[in-house]
């Protein structure tokens, strides 16, 4: 499993072992000031990178920021 | 010497109360007059002050397979004698004894309006289902710790049936039980803060006045080695749900979670999703719902074979000052439901 969460420090605190930074929490896969093709590319992105953390092997609590 | 003695209905398995061993664990609740097995050593230490003027048994197996009516039984045992307190065990490390000593006190304090004590070793699977309803005292993991655990339920049995009021955990020696109490403090918080800090600082041992809750870690899981193939499923605890809300998911303090397909739907819109949160601004979600569960990009990379393929189904909650106890029994049922349907890896997404 891999968290996408806007909080990290929470997402720590309650043991996820992958975490994926999102944006805000009102919009954690979406940015409502981006024009709409813009923020599709962001969350498609975010979705990726969220798959990237799934196929990556990890032994302690990993935050993919990059 | 009281004129009139406090009146104590005490609770045993079958093995404490002598009846047998495994092979009378299924004996249904009966009641004793007067005191029996480690109830004695009770009597002795409860003096002239206080009565155990009877003995509810029941068998291990036939109360941890029957909890409810189990208790409910003993409940209707224990009443005519009414008792001034309850008493049950002392458990130790047993499970099922310490489960049947736990919903006894629970239903019968609850029930008759008396205060209940058992006794429970502080790893006894019990204590976490019953220290909030009654008085746990900690024992020793085994019956080898009767001999300090009598004198310290008698203490307590003693307090309870002569009315005093109990002082804070760590004084009177029991399990916290979650209650916060106000009270006044010479010292100003910034003060005791800054002394708990220095005493940290030294290495010394504090008393912090807020205990965290503490989180089960878990291994991660395996890496997914081959994506292109992998069934990938969306979970979010951010309340995105079809419009209306069909199954009422409430907006704090969920008290379930729901599936709903998404099978053949390529994009979220505001005409057939909504949030239903209660802790957020609404407003963006609601404008478009793939911003709290992406299945537009899901979908588009599902499209490209970047995935095997999405699964069908979205499980859903509100995260918003959900207990903790509720989400991970919300989150082992969701597990279970995704294994089951052979699902290689898990998008959730929070806001």
């Amino acid at each position: 499993m891999v968290h996408v969460a806007s909080i990290v420090p929470i997402s720590l605190t309650v043991g996820a072992n992958r975490i994926v930074p999102a944006v805000a929490i009102p919009h954690p896969l979406g940015n409502p000031e981006l024009p709409e093709d813009e923020e599709r590319e962001l969350r498609l992105r975010l979705v990726r990178r969220a798959l990237r953390a799934l196929e990556t092997e990890v032994e302690k609590q990993t935050v993919f920021a990059e | 010497m009281a004129e009139k003695k406090y009146r104590v209905v005490h609770y045993l398995n079958q093995f404490f109360a002598q009846i047998g061993g495994e092979d009378k664990a299924n004996v249904p609740p009966l009641i004793q007059e007067g005191a029996v097995g480690p109830g004695r050593a009770l009597q002795q230490m409860l003096g002239e002050e206080g009565e155990i003027v009877a003995t509810v048994v029941c068998g291990d197996s036939y109360f941890a397979e029957n909890i409810e009516a189990a208790a409910e039984k003993v409940v209707e045992l224990t009443s005519p004698y009414r008792p001034d307190v309850f008493v049950a065990g002392p458990a130790f490390n047993a499970g099922r004894y310490g489960v049947a000593c736990g919903a006894s006190c629970a239903a019968v304090s609850e029930k008759l309006g008396i205060p209940a004590v058992t006794g429970l070793y502080q790893e006894n699977p019990a204590l976490d289902l019953y220290r909030k309803r009654v008085y746990i005292v900690p024992t020793a993991d085994s019956a080898r710790g009767m001999k300090e655990a009598i004198p310290k339920m008698a203490t307590f049995v003693h307090k309870l049936g002569l009315g005093q009021e109990l002082g804070l955990p760590q004084e009177e020696g029991y399990f916290p039980r979650g209650f916060r109490i106000n009270q006044f403090a010479e010292r100003s918080g910034a003060e005791r803060a800054v002394d708990m800090l220095l005493l940290k600082l030294r290495g010394e041992p504090f008393q912090t006045e807020y205990p965290m809750p503490t989180f089960e870690r878990v291994p991660p899981s395996p890496a997914i080695k081959d994506m292109v193939s992998a069934t990938i499923a969306l979970v979010t605890s951010g309340g995105i749900v079809p419009l209306g809300n069909p199954d009422r998911i409430e907006a704090a303090s969920a008290s379930k979670f729901a599936a709903y397909s998404f099978a053949g739907v390529d994009d979220l819109t505001p005409d057939a999703y909504q949030t239903c949160h209660g802790g957020y601004d609404p407003v963006y979600a609601n404008q478009d719902p793939d911003r709290v569960l992406p299945l537009d990009a899901a979908r588009s990379l599902e499209k490209d074979g970047a995935i095997g393929k999405l699964y069908d189904l979205y499980y859903v909650t509100v995260g918003n000052a959900t207990s903790i106890a509720n989400a991970q029994k919300f989150g082992q049922a969701i597990a279970e439901k995704l294994k089951a349907a052979n699902v290689d890896g898990v998008i959730l997404t929070s806001t």
